[in-house]
């Protein structure tokens, strides 16, 4: 093969190659147009890669820059490899969700192992020790074929990631709901803490200084992974399987090990991790971050295979590699780390003044590209879009017995404990987790004063399907919601914003719809948008998924010793709610799985009345006043209460007035902004008048104790009986035969 | 009273355990590497958990065969008390310093959660921890922790005295419903003859202050401190 013919030099570039490579003609033209010529097939990939979907947002740049992404406390916001976020001592946190979607869906063991490493990397690229892992996941219906092969391998494969590299998984979500039939979200989020001192970006500099390579060796695997990520699934999906990459959790360990070593001396530039579209999206990145050009060798790029092509190795989404600019001279020193780690390390180019990537292979330019035009000035588009439609008021319905509901409810999909999955995953790795999966928030400390963080996941696309306005709100609400309830300080987020064909108007309204919401929440609630990830074409030959905008959330406790769980452990306790209750059933579990109906509104989220009652709640438990706290958000009041008793295996009885809305819709309703509180007498009485001062809605409902859960003294169900059925579900589900 | 912790590349527990060792010891641990030859002078060996060498073969093989573990068996031979918890436990199976294998749990899955166990008369330097028969709780997180033997090497080490720790229910019983990988007889828990090599699956380390739910684990490390003293 000459190396013409490696450089795909004489090859033509048909149209029909060019749809291929998932590009519009209007970007050929733009290309042919930027290069002063018809680029060869290596560079027409790069050009493919780059100006994807995933790697340029060019379909929701023009709405992401509508979310607030600044705050005091704030170090870094979006645009590097993760967002960063002061937390007092000079030290910080750092952290990213990302999704891996489309590949977890064709192969779920490794689609979901690599999309742990991936987002691993984004934070410790940037310097900080990984210190959480959490996972927000959406499957099928249950009763779809796929489903069970679905979770039972993307669980594991998140665990056999996250496991062996060593980083605990602290905290997450997974629901069901037969709009993921075709598209399964799988998104992953790292935090990692960092000396503040100690922080690297991905700007590189200095004409003259090494390019280095180090890692895994480069292969043939995940080529296109980028490309296929922003395309919708169609029957040959299944065709696909070749473009997911393989993960080696190990490799991972070393390479955190060794840049963490590398790090503490001073000899990095610039650092970047090769995640989607590899070598070529993280050298171009650095190169125009940094305003320099970049020469590549490719030759001495560390290869797994023979014989591969310019194309092949510049495209390859090989997992557990990084890209490293290093000061002149540094390389000896670098080397010795790599080697005492057994990674492959490598100078693989030199930063140059030229703006052009010049790339080398047997000693021809195999591409030759002006990188800010790529790197800077990649599409963007305004999609049209048409908002969603308001939906039809919620129908009156037949309510059942209240305990018959409640044991329902609690044994459903959504709401069903998670323990199968969580027992999976080692969430007790490095020995500073304090509160583990299952309660609002995973809480993890930092150091021995006292110091910790809190990290939760949350979305409702439910809500978000029916009024992507309200749906938005209630994600970034939520998310703020449970880290107040843990006696956090909500910081500020990560969001990964998983919806369907952009191209599509209707899809565009959801996403537009959305992003509003979370713009109006992340404003009213100071908490801020510091690194993301979105995800289009999620769906399947016209079907896409509900739209599902998750938050990763990020929360500081000053001292340990006033943090609250939802663990009902006391008896004799006073349980107060916080929050009015109007008893809104739309789009409500309770509609879903007792009534059978997806319909009406989302509860609205009043972002004033979020503020106050979160502000409030957390002063309390900072105060010291609360024995237990929880968020009140799926399945309503009387779900929230029973998880509390469940976690704490302690009875409650509570009164409900009646006469207004129906008892059901009182203990089912999902309106917003409601936390339930337990806690002494004497503490109680305080809290009460606290809250009378402050004109916040807060209200006895009653007492913890005994073995049972009764409301209005008639209505009773044992703890024992809750149990069966929440802990119940899963594994009953797992262990039977596929249909 | 002098301790080493052993650092494989794919350790993950050991600063776990360097925290509860430095706790009852009243200084942190050596750390060594596992390319290294030699072992400073030193009462206490500990073995961490973690993935040594990715435990893409077996797990623990490789890390039974890399160069410090010769040292580690000599010493360990001259009766340097030693401590390998789970992938730990699994390389001194491998070294031949413990008896039987730890096998894929009997779900196939990796497990992660506290279980109840109930300690067995202690042995050598491991004897000032736990009293006969009491029931103390640790996490368990492992994918390979089913102990297995031939029943002749299990009655010996049921002969011997020779089983540390066993799964149980909170009041003590042994039942399969309390044996979280399918582990030979409920063993979590063995020592060599001579008492001064413990291997076991659950981690003590994970469980030495309240705040992390539960400090039962704390004595174990407190027992060891006040044998080797």
């Amino acid at each position: 093969m000459s190396v013409a013919e490696t450089a795909g030099e004489d090859i033509a570039i048909t149209p029909e190659l060019v749809a291929e490579h998932g590009l519009s003609p209007e970007e050929h033209r733009r290309m042919v147009e930027i290069l002063g010529r018809e680029p060869n097939l290596t560079e027409l990939g790069v050009f493919s890669v780059m100006w994807s979907e995933h790697c340029s947002y060019k379909s929701s740049k023009k709405w992401l820059r509508q979310l607030p992404t600044e705050a005091p406390w704030v170090i870094c916001g979006p645009g590097e490899n993760a967002g960063i976020v002061d937390i007092g001592d000079d030290q910080a946190v750092i952290f990213k969700m990302e999704s891996h979607n489309h590949p977890s869906f064709i192969e779920p063991y490794q689609g979901a192992a690599t999309g742990v490493g991936g987002i691993l990397r984004d934070v410790f690229t940037m310097g900080a020790r990984p210190i959480a892992n959490l996972n927000a996941l959406r499957f099928g219906s249950p009763e779809h074929a796929k489903t069970r092969h679905l979770v039972d391998g993307v669980v594991a494969g998140i665990g056999g990631y996250g496991n062996c590299v060593g980083i605990p998984t602290v905290a997450g979500e997974c629901t069901f709901h037969p709009s993921f039939n075709g598209n399964i979200l799988v998104n992953a989020m790292t935090v990692g803490l960092v000396d503040q001192g100690r922080i690297f970006y991905s700007t590189a500099g200095g004409v003259g200084n090494p390019l280095i390579y180090v890692g895994s060796k480069t292969g043939r695997d995940g080529i296109h992974g980028a490309t296929m990520a922003s395309a919708e699934f169609d029957d040959d999906s299944e065709a696909k399987r070749p473009t997911v990459q393989v993960g080696d959790p190990f490799t991972e360990k070393l390479l955190i090990e060794a840049c963490l070593e590398l790090m503490a001396t001073d000899t990095i530039v610039a650092i970047q991790d090769m995640g989607a579209a590899g070598l070529t999206s993280s050298s171009f990145e650095m190169a125009g971050k940094g305003g320099v050009g970049v020469e590549l060798d490719l030759d001495r790029v560390p290869q797994r295979e023979s014989a591969m092509t310019p194309y092949e190795i510049l495209l390859s989404e090989s997992q557990e590699r990084m890209l490293m600019v290093l000061r002149q001279g540094a390389e000896e020193e670098a080397a010795r780390i790599f080697e005492k780690w057994e990674l492959d390390f490598a100078v693989v180019g030199r930063i140059s003044d030229t703006g052009r990537m010049v790339v080398t292979m047997h000693g021809e330019v195999v591409a030759d590209l002006p990188i800010a035009p790529l790197a800077n000035a990649s599409p963007e588009y305004d999609r049209p879009y048409v908002e969603a439609p308001a939906p039809a008021p919620t129908p009156e319905v037949e309510h059942t017995d209240p305990m018959v509901a409640l044991s329902t409810l609690l044994a459903s999909p959504d709401l069903a404990e998670k323990r199968w999955i969580w027992d999976q995953y080692d969430h007790l790795v490095r020995g500073d987790t304090m509160q583990r999966p299952g309660g609002d928030a995973g809480v993890i400390r930092i150091g021995h004063n006292g110091k910790a963080i809190a990290v939760t996941t949350d979305c409702t696309p439910r809500y978000c399907a029916a009024e992507p306005l309200q749906g938005g709100r209630q994600a970034v609400a939520e998310a703020w919601r449970n880290l107040s309830a843990v006696g956090a300080r909500p910081l500020a987020v990560t969001d990964c914003l998983n919806f369907g064909n952009p191209e599509r108007p209707e899809i565009m309204g959801q996403f537009v719809g959305c992003i509003r919401g979370m713009a109006e929440a992340c404003e009213a609630l100071e908490f801020p948008v510091v690194s993301g990830n979105v995800s289009f074409y999620n769906e399947t030959q016209g079907a896409a998924v509900q739209p599902a905008p998750t938050i990763g959330g990020v929360g500081l406790i000053d001292d340990l010793a006033h943090m609250a769980g939802l663990a009902l452990s006391e008896t004799d306790d006073v349980v107060l709610l916080i929050g009015e209750t109007r008893g809104h059933l739309g789009q409500s579990l309770y509609l879903r799985e007792i009534c059978g109906l997806e319909a009406g509104p989302p509860p609205p989220v009043d972002l004033a009345t979020e503020r106050r009652h979160g502000d409030f709640v957390r002063e309390v438990i900072i105060d010291g006043l609360v024995d237990a706290c929880h968020d009140v958000s799926d399945g309503g009041l009387l779900v929230a209460l029973a998880e509390m008793a469940l976690a704490g295996d302690v009875g409650v009885e509570i009164e409900i007035a009646e006469g207004g809305p129906a008892l059901n819709a009182m203990l089912f309703g999902e309106d917003q902004g409601r936390y339930l509180l337990a806690l002494p007498e004497t503490s109680a009485a305080a809290v009460l008048q606290r809250a009378a001062d402050a004109n916040i809605p807060a209200q006895r409902l009653g007492r913890s104790g005994g073995k049972g859960l009764t409301v209005n003294g008639v209505h009773t169900i044992s703890v024992a009986e809750l149990r069966r059925a929440h802990a119940g579900w899963l594994p009953e589900y797992m262990a039977s035969p596929s249909t | 009273m002098k301790s080493v912790v052993i650092i494989f590349p794919g350790s993950n527990r050991d600063s776990d355990v360097s925290y509860a060792v430095e706790q009852a010891f009243d200084r942190p641990p050596a750390t060594v590497w596992h390319r290294d030859t030699e072992l400073p002078d030193c009462d206490l060996i500990v073995l961490p958990g973690g993935f040594s060498y990715g435990d893409y073969l077996r797990s623990g093989a490789m890390a039974a065969g890399s160069p410090i573990m010769r040292e580690v068996v000599t010493r360990a031979e001259a009766g340097v008390a030693v401590l390998g918890i789970c992938n730990g436990f699994q390389t001194l199976t491998e070294a031949g310093l413990l008896p039987g294998a730890l096998l894929p749990n009997r779900d196939l899955k990796f497990i992660c959660r506290n279980v109840h166990l109930r300690a067995e008369a202690g042995r050598g330097p491991f004897q000032g921890g736990y009293a006969d028969g009491q029931v103390v709780s640790f996490p368990v997180a492992h994918h390979d922790g089913n102990y297995f033997a031939d029943p002749a090497t299990l009655d010996q080490l049921e002969g011997e005295g020779r089983v540390a720790f066993r799964y149980c229910d909170a009041e003590g019983g042994i039942a399969e419903s309390s044996n979280p990988n399918g582990s030979a007889r409920s063993i979590a828990g063995i020592f060599n003859a001579a008492g001064n090599v413990l291997g076991m699956m659950p981690h003590p380390e994970n469980h030495v202050e309240e705040a992390q739910g539960c400090s039962d684990g704390r004595a174990l490390f407190e027992g060891l401190a006040r044998s080797l003293a």
